[in-house]
């Protein structure tokens, strides 16, 4: 599915969280949405789910808006994982991907509960409840939850964060995955640059609420003269006026 | 409007309370001591009022009654302060769920919160102070409809605003039952009330349900013409909370609370 953002204004009483930011996202294709705490990503990622009303502009997914009559069709093949947002804590795994499953409609709902878990090594913990789960198991739960519907349109704020190297290269390698195997179109707002320069085919970099730059990992980092994204970031986000 | 979803939704709060023995015991806690204590009290007035003679139960039916109310308003803002609490609001509003199987979801799955509560407490009273709530015969049904039905709008109301206002509005949550208690004549006729505030207690489906469990109990007579005019103001309130939540709905949408309200 493709993702146009056209014009969208987010204005929060009298102040812009989001100035007139215009991308797209190909099927099939990854997109990081970069930038410092409190840059506008959290409030475009939500304009994108049609959670937070734009001020003005669209998000069209497939040529639809989602902030239409079409939001609960299309959220039914999209998805959204956060460290941010989480799960109930008092419910076990199963029964916390049972009610996603049901809520997205999904009717054969112990094949494909049984199908995420054994993906993302919970069988073992499967019956245990949520909140006792160490932060790399949660994750993985929030990962099973946002992919429980094979969705098409897939919105990843940081997933590996908080994550220790093992546990963190075994989601990356899981997306990446599961990327090529579904053709996704994927959206990833995180910090961690090196998982950005794997996962991604382009990236938005965003400061104050506009979009400052954006291209290739290596298109980015050859024109800012950096050796790697990281440093392009930093470059990026300590320049004065912003746009580069 | 789609079953299989609104099922899943009243899953989530089935599951909860299925797996806390502290829940159930928290849900059955509250009505059973209301029934105690307006069960000494009505006992007493009983003994020591020749009022209260031949009125027998009827403090303690109000309070069943009230609770019943109470508990349903309760337990709908319950299931909602729970999404906020675990932070999963966000998670369910980018679920495929329309609003309307929302309100659906948490009011079906509020009666089952409130009888929990209310059936033991219910049953305790016959023996232990003789007072069966179950000889108001078929109107109990009515009665209960029309307060399920106005619990159910208080429930909307307050969460309209914890989605307006956020977690901070639980307060309110909390409050919203007692400030209408007092306009509600659950223990009292409306006569007591000062002309003024009978007007405004008019406009509240509480006065006909308590004042027609009166006439029930006390002169053993049905007045099916106030029951129906109970539970159409209460269905006129209900349609009135829907639009609120859709109306807070939209605004939080305009506001951007619906992906940062647990914070």
């Amino acid at each position: 599915m493709n993702i146009e953002v056209n014009q969208l204004i987010k204005k929060f009483k009298n102040k812009f969280a989001v100035k007139n930011i215009n991308f797209k996202i190909k099927t099939n294709s990854t997109l990081a949405l970069l930038g410092p705490n409190g840059c506008g990503k959290t409030t475009t990622i939500g304009m994108m789910l049609g959670l937070i009303k734009p001020t003005n502009g669209e998000v069209l997914i497939d040529k639809k808006n989602i902030d239409s009559s079409e939001r609960i069709n299309l959220l039914k093949k999209m998805n959204f994982a956060s460290p941010y947002i989480e799960l109930p804590k008092k419910l076990t795994v199963r029964q916390n991907l049972e009610i996603y499953a049901r809520l997205y409609g999904i009717r054969d709902l112990e094949s494909r509960i049984n199908e995420i878990t054994s993906d993302l090594d919970l069988k073992k913990v499967i019956n245990s409840r949520t909140g006792e789960l160490s932060s790399g198991q949660k994750n993985r739960v929030s990962l099973a939850k946002s992919l429980i519907n094979k969705p098409q349109v897939l919105f990843l704020d940081e997933p590996t964060a908080s994550l220790d190297p093992d546990i963190g290269d075994f989601v990356r390698n899981y997306i990446e995955d599961y990327k090529s195997k579904n053709k996704i179109t994927l959206l990833l707002a995180s910090h961690n640059m090196k998982e950005v320069e794997r996962l991604c085919d382009k990236v938005v970099m965003m400061k104050e609420g506009e979009i400052v730059d954006e291209g290739s990992c290596s298109e980015l980092v050859k024109k800012h003269g950096r050796e790697n994204l990281e440093d392009t970031f930093l470059k990026i986000a300590r320049s004065n006026n912003g746009l580069v | 409007m789609d079953w299989y979803k609104i099922y899943g939704l009243s899953l989530r709060h089935i599951y909860l309370v299925k797996g806390s023995f502290p829940r159930i015991l928290d849900l059955i806690y509250w009505p059973t001591i209301q029934i105690f204590l307006w069960g000494f009290i009505s006992k007493f007035f009983t003994l020591s009022s020749s009022y209260y003679n031949n009125t027998v139960g009827v403090i303690l039916t109000a309070a069943i009654l009230y609770d019943f109310l109470f508990r349903s308003s309760i337990s709908y803002n319950m299931m909602f302060l729970e999404e906020i609490w675990s932070r999963n609001f966000t998670n369910l509003f980018i679920a495929p769920i329309k609003i309307n199987e929302i309100i659906v979801a948490l009011t079906l799955t509020a009666i089952l919160r409130t009888l929990i509560g209310m059936i033991p407490a219910a049953f305790v009273a016959i023996p232990l102070f003789g007072v069966s709530v179950f000889t108001l015969g078929p109107p109990l049904i009515f009665l209960l409809i029309s307060l399920y039905i106005f619990g159910v709008t208080l429930g909307l109301m307050v969460t309209s605003g914890l989605m307006r206002f956020g977690p901070s509005f639980e307060n309110i949550a909390w409050a919203s039952l007692f400030f209408l208690a007092p306009l509600g004549c659950i223990y009292y006729p409306i006569e007591i009330l000062p002309m003024w505030l009978q007007t405004i207690s008019k406009l509240l489906p509480l006065v006909y349900i308590f004042e027609e469990m009166r006439n029930i109990l006390i002169n053993n007579s049905v007045n099916y013409f106030e029951i129906i005019k109970a539970i159409s103001i209460s269905s006129l309130y209900f349609l009135v909370g829907v639009g609120t939540f859709y109306l807070s709905y939209h605004g939080a949408k305009k506001r951007g609370t619906l992906i940062n309200i647990g914070e």
